[in-house]
């Protein structure tokens, strides 16, 4: 009977975020592996905004669509866009109980972290381009 | 019958924030959340400095207006501080994955050296920043 109960009721409310969806280790170990990854790459990134402050539009597009900065920068970007979307999520199922607004809010956070990403990265290809 | 209602009846609730006692680890605690948080929005900045990067003179002439008002140098300040203090609380986090710091008085030295750590590397970085600013 349990047993039933589980296989009938689990697949939806799993599918909606109430209780486990079974796949929490992997996203906590994805989110470990974005952190770990995010720490060479967030003192990459602080360095090269340093090396470009003040500098002419031109200097700027040129260092950021060099091979390896536009790679460090896209590596960056990628990491804390999917990193940000698993933390958003945890808080998201932490406080917003209804279930209208939970979805709204996971689709947001999905959208946000899609939108901002892909941008950036779209960004940096365009620049690179030219180089 | 009895058993189903038994199941249905109200669980205890673990106690919420205002509970507990405000201790140093614990603001650390919150404090990384809310700069995950504010980082998290704060994101579009720097997609913002990239694409006007990538559009012309004129939008990234715009950024660097922005960035240049006081206003945008306090923001950025702001998100400095919020991206190395989560950053070093990362780290903390992850040192604690590997079962370690977890003991009493580690856990104070850690988060002190957190929110001292986060304020000295912010200085650091802006300095760095103004003597190497073009
Ligand atoms: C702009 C960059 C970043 C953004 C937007 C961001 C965002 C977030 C968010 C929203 C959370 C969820 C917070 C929570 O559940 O309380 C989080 C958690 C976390 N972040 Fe970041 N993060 C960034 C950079 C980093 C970096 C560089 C590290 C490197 C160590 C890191 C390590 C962590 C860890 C370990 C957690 C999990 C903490 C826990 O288990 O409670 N983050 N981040």
């Amino acid at each position: 009977m349990a047993h039933e109960t589980k296989t009938v009721h689990n697949p939806p409310a799993a599918a909606r975020y109430y209780g486990s969806a079974h796949t929490g280790t992997q996203t906590f170990w994805h989110q470990r592996i974005t952190s770990v990854a995010g720490v060479p790459l967030t003192i990459a990134f602080i360095a090269i905004v340093i090396a470009l402050l003040g500098r002419s539009h031109a200097t700027t597009g040129q260092v950021l669509g060099s091979p390896l900065v536009a790679i460090v920068v896209i590596l960056f970007v990628a990491s804390i866009a999917y990193h940000m979307w698993i933390g958003m999520q945890e808080i998201i199922v932490d406080y917003v109980h209804g279930p209208v607004a939970k979805y709204l809010a996971l689709f947001g956070n999905m959208f946000f972290c899609s939108v901002v990403g892909l941008a950036s990265i779209y960004a940096v290809l365009k620049l690179s381009n030219g180089v | 019958m009895a058993e189903a209602n038994l199941s249905r009846r109200e669980r205890p609730l673990s106690p919420h924030i205002q509970i507990y006692k405000w201790t140093l680890p614990f603001l650390m605690s919150g404090f990384h959340r809310v700069t995950g948080f504010v980082l998290y929005f704060g994101f579009a900045l720097i997609a913002w400095w990239l694409l006007a990067a990538a559009s012309g003179p004129s939008a990234y002439a715009n950024v660097q207006w922005f960035y240049g008002t006081f206003i945008g140098r306090l923001v950025l300040l702001g998100y400095t501080w919020a991206l190395v203090h989560h950053t070093l609380g990362g780290i903390r986090h992850l040192f604690w994955d590997t079962g370690r710091g977890l003991g009493d008085g580690e856990i104070d030295w850690l988060a002190r050296a957190t929110i001292g750590g986060s304020i000295v590397l912010t200085l650091i970085v802006w300095t760095i920043g103004y003597l190497v600013m073009r």
